[in-house]
């Protein structure tokens, strides 16, 4: 029902006023400062910042692997707990983090054989998915025999074999070269063209969020704060030749102002 | 790992420490109350309490299973209030056994170590030898104990030298597997860079193989100490009940002594966990030092 | 010019090591000295063709590999060829009680004080011993320097070059004990040992069905389970983990088998206390490896689950027991060790008539070496055995492993 409702609505994600604070031994660590945003069905937003910005711990808290300490968030109009209790996202990590023990295709039906989902049904969509990025005729294969590129696809096809209508990732291609992440990124994008889902996407590099993003979120560190929010009206259709145009340019230029404002290079690193 | 932790798990290990010593106290009540019972009946004396027989299993002179204040006064009594010098005390039998586990710790790990070094610069020997020393930790070595101490007393070698051999034969194999590993634990990286400084072989040991080695080599004693301290003990039964911790152990079992079973055994695990903790410090502080994590 | 030269990769010469030098020189000096001293008491009166002929093979297999120039595996086959010759042509002369007599003959001679052939034909004897030992470390030291990509090769070398060490070991062994006639209670040879082996295989399966089928798989059994049991039990007690962790890698190095005389005194005589000794020995190890097993797996994989809205016994049984194998099969490894010196150390404190313990401090008592060897071989073989069964179900069972996976 109150996914219905939320779909009518357009909004899947609301946040408003949210704050983490981070207790720790050195005091606290303000992770999270007075966000503010909302996500509409079938956005593909990216969260861009330097390291420290708290854009991961903002896609944790949309994934109730961390609570925030102040503010109010929804997602398909629950709280992220119950969310994840209805298994409504799919969750791509940093790493693939799929099990050495289990082949490709064992490993796509892990969540399904948790959910409790028939094996007819778990052998159709394992298929579906492997082959929905283009890992047909790996299902017997163990991650381990197999690239860093194709590994991330895996687990990738893991998360949408839950057939969520929510996908968060957190820099799921930043271990790859730059060959193999343009090649995800083309996939990812001709992916969510044709399902329309929607996509929240964790990186720190500019191109692929212009490249990607309906919109983009700017944030800045200490504390982790939106900066600004970026629309992008680029064709939902675009190659990577894209790239090349002045409005990508234009984008790319806005999107560097902002992390640069947020950022100060004076003080250093830690 | 770091002081935090260790001083977080203080009241943990406490908690469970008193868990275990109330079920040795219910345990010891039950298993000593059958004889209590008996005694009563015995002296056909049936106005005993419950509070009695409880109290009654706490005192006897041989119980199944001795209380662990008995244990602990057993202990006091034959290290504090004993002579060193004398037979019965736990201090003097203590003595004998550490000095001979020690001495075999000592030999066993020097050996160790130089068969290590020579498995690692010898291929024929690291081919050859290796695989039966890994073997050989399959196997119960501790059985040959009782025969070699016999066949040495055979032939007139007597005292602390056999039981020495013992823990020295245990405790060398640990430390060959540990040295070994050790001394093979440099990346490629690191000794392509001693390569490039076009290093002799022993200025390669000395600066790069031979510290990288220390944390295995730590690791390793400390499984060679505590098995070269069973070494001696078991090394003290062969030659009867003559003197030992072993020794104390063997009498005890001969006559029915429960609780000197129980000090013997409490003063070897005593010693047993501070010789263990010893060379943990020990190894801590040389990683430290050479800004290793501690986790060895 | 000069670059021209240095650019051109030649085929590596054959080098000898220092070490394989050294060898060389030494095997070839005393099989040639071995021949001269064999000569001289041919001369004196004494003739012993095997020694002789033993003497001629090693000296002239060194004399080619000294004065050509050869690869490694041609050798190798020259000086595996020889000093295996070499030794059975040794182990003949020993069989025909020669050695005996010239000891002997010796013995008489030292203390008539008159010097006659045996001193020569001895020291020549030893020679040849050594030579042949000489040559068969070279034939290792050979073996080990073939460079080969082949798995195969390698996996028949790796098995070869240990064996070759280990018979030559034997074979030391075997000539020292007999030739220099060393007695039977001090040190048995080994075909003593194989002989009592053979003649008391009845006794030798008593003790092993005694010891390791009742005291020591029972006690393993129960052991293992229970320490794996409380592991499971206290995993969603953070503070329990934390008080037992420390206690029980404590407890792991503590001398237990002490208290054999102790679950002697419980659960009498039989089997049962030395399983009950091998049950607490065994339970430590397992219950520490398996509690860190539990908790080997990454935040992130505990995430992805938690993603899934996993439950605690879905987690457990498909990511955190599967990930704790690795550390379940090193405790059962350690365990197969722990367990039979547990079983056996347990009967030297009391046994009925039977097991491996008993017999072993009792043959001792009487001065039986050989038999007690023969039972530390029942042992040896039974607890490596019983070690590489476990080593190959950890191996189909994590494959998936980065150690298993070559």
């Amino acid at each position: 029902m109150t996914t219905e409702e939320s779909s009518q609505t357009g909004k899947v994600i609301e946040i408003d006023d949210l704050s983490l604070t981070f207790e720790t031994s050195d005091g606290p660590v303000y992770a999270l400062s007075d966000i503010n945003l909302s996500i509409e069905q079938g956005d593909f937003v990216s969260l861009i910042g330097p390291s420290g910005c708290g854009k991961t711990t903002l896609l944790r808290v949309i994934a109730d692997l961390e609570a925030a300490t102040k503010g109010t968030i929804s997602v398909n109009g629950v709280t992220p707990e119950q969310a994840r209790m209805q298994r409504a996202y799919g969750y791509v990590f940093q790493a693939a983090a799929l099990y050495p023990w289990r082949t490709i295709a064992k490993n796509v039906a892990l969540p399904l054989e948790i959910m409790g989902i028939g094996s007819a049904e778990r052998k159709r969509r394992v298929q579906q998915n492997l082959e929905l990025v283009n890992l047909g005729g790996f299902e017997k294969k163990y991650p381990w025999q197999l690239s860093g590129g194709m590994q991330q696809r895996a687990s990738i096809a893991r998360a949408l074999a839950v057939e969520p209508d929510l996908l968060l990732m957190d820099e799921p291609f930043g271990a790859l070269d730059e060959i193999v992440r343009d090649h995800l990124n083309e996939q990812l994008l001709s992916l969510w063209a044709k399902t329309n889902k929607t996509v929240v996407f964790v990186t720190h590099s500019i191109p692929e969020a212009v490249y990607l993003s309906s919109r983009i979120v700017v944030m800045s560190p200490r504390p982790g704060k939106i900066h600004d929010v970026i629309e992008s009206h680029l064709p939902k259709q675009r190659s990577l030749d894209i790239r090349e145009t002045p409005e990508f340019l234009a984008l790319a230029n806005r999107v560097r102002d902002g992390l640069r404002a947020g950022h100060s290079y004076d003080e250093p690193e830690l | 790992m770091n002081p935090k932790s260790a001083t977080n798990n203080i009241i943990p290990v406490i908690v469970v420490l008193s868990i275990i010593l109330l079920l040795w106290y219910v345990a010891a009540v039950f298993m000593n109350m059958a004889w209590e019972k008996d005694q009563y009946e015995r002296a056909d004396n049936q106005q005993y309490t419950l509070v009695d027989l409880v109290s009654g299993t706490m005192k006897q002179e041989r119980p199944v299973l001795p209380a662990p204040h008995q244990v602990a006064q057993e202990v006091y009594k034959t290290t504090v209030e004993k002579k060193i010098t004398s037979k019965r005390s736990l201090i003097y039998h203590s003595g004998i056994t550490l000095s001979s586990a020690l001495l075999g710790f000592g030999l066993g790990t020097l050996l160790g170590i130089l068969l290590a070094i020579a498995i690692v610069y010898n291929r024929a020997l690291n081919k050859s030898f290796m695989p039966w020393v890994i073997a050989s930790q399959t196997i119960p070595i501790l059985a040959i104990a009782p025969m070699v101490i016999v066949v040495l007393n055979a032939i007139g070698i007597q005292g602390l030298l056999p039981k020495a051999f013992i823990s020295m034969y245990l405790s060398f194999f640990p430390v060959v597997v540990g040295m070994v590993k050790g001394l093979n634990a440099p990346e490629v990286s690191h000794r392509d860079l001693m390569k490039t400084y076009n290093a002799s072989a022993a200025q390669t040991f000395w600066k790069l193989r031979l510290p990288s080695s220390l944390p295995y080599l730590f690791t390793s004693m400390k499984i060679a100490v505590a098995i070269a301290m069973v070494g001696a003990i078991v090394a003290e039964l062969p030659t009867g009940a003559v003197a030992g911790l072993g020794a104390r152990l063997l009498a005890g079992s001969y006559y029915g002594q429960t609780i000197q079973i129980w000090s013997a055994l409490v003063m070897a695990s005593i010693l047993a966990a501070l010789l263990v903790m010893f060379i943990g410090l020990v190894g801590k502080l040389v990683n430290r030092r050479m800004g290793l994590s501690s986790h060895a | 010019m000069h670059n021209a030269t240095a650019s051109v990769i030649e085929t590596p010469a054959y080098v000898l090591s220092r070490l394989q030098k050294m060898l060389l020189y030494a095997a070839f000096a005393t099989a040639l000295f071995a021949l001269l001293l064999l000569l001289m008491s041919v001369v004196q009166g004494y003739y012993d063709g095997a020694i002789l002929l033993a003497s001629v093979i090693l000296f002239v297999a060194n004399y080619l590999c000294l004065s050509t120039v050869t690869i490694h595996w041609r050798n190798a086959v020259v000086k595996g060829l020889a000093s295996t010759l070499a030794a059975l042509l040794i182990y003949y002369q020993l069989d025909s009680n020669l050695a005996e007599n010239l000891r002997l003959a010796d013995s008489v001679n030292n203390t008539g004080g008159g010097a006659g052939f045996n001193g020569t034909a001895i020291a020549g004897f030893w020679l040849v011993v050594l030579s042949a030992w000489l040559t068969a470390w070279l034939c290792v030291e050979h073996l080990s320097s073939i460079e080969t990509l082949s798995r195969i090769k390698n996996g028949v070398l790796s098995l070869v070059i240990p064996l070759l060490f280990g018979v030559w070991l034997l074979l030391l062994w075997e000539f020292i004990t007999r030739g220099a006639g060393v007695p039977q209670v001090l040190l048995p040879s080994p075909s003593a040992i194989a002989e009592r082996f053979s003649n008391s295989i009845p006794t030798l399966v008593a003790d092993f069905k005694q010891t390791f089928l009742k005291a020591v798989l029972i006690g393993y059994a129960i052991g293992c389970s229970a320490g794996f049991i409380v592991a499971v039990l206290i995993d969603r007690s953070p503070f329990l983990q934390r008080g037992l962790l420390p206690i029980g890698n404590l407890v792991s190095a503590l001398p237990i088998v002490g208290i054999a005389p102790i679950m002697v005194m419980w659960f009498g005589f039989d089997w049962p206390s030395k399983a009950a000794v091998v049950v607490v020995m065994t339970f430590f190890p397992m219950l520490v490896n398996t509690v860190a097993g539990l908790s080997a797996a990454s935040s992130m994989q505990h995430d992805l689950m938690k993603t899934y809205a996993s439950n605690y016994w879905q987690t457990l049984f498909k990511m955190r027991l599967p990930e704790a194998l690795p550390f379940i099969f090193n405790a059962l490894k350690i365990n197969s060790t722990l367990a039979l010196i547990g079983a056996i150390v347990a009967e030297f404190f009391g046994t009925p008539i039977v097991g491996m313990g008993f017999r072993i401090s009792t043959e001792v008592g009487r001065m039986n070496v050989d038999m007690v060897w023969a039972e530390i071989a029942v042992a040896a073989v039974a607890g490596s055995l019983f070690y590489a069964l476990l080593s190959g179900i950890e191996r189909m069972l994590t494959f998936w492993h980065p150690s298993m996976r070559n």
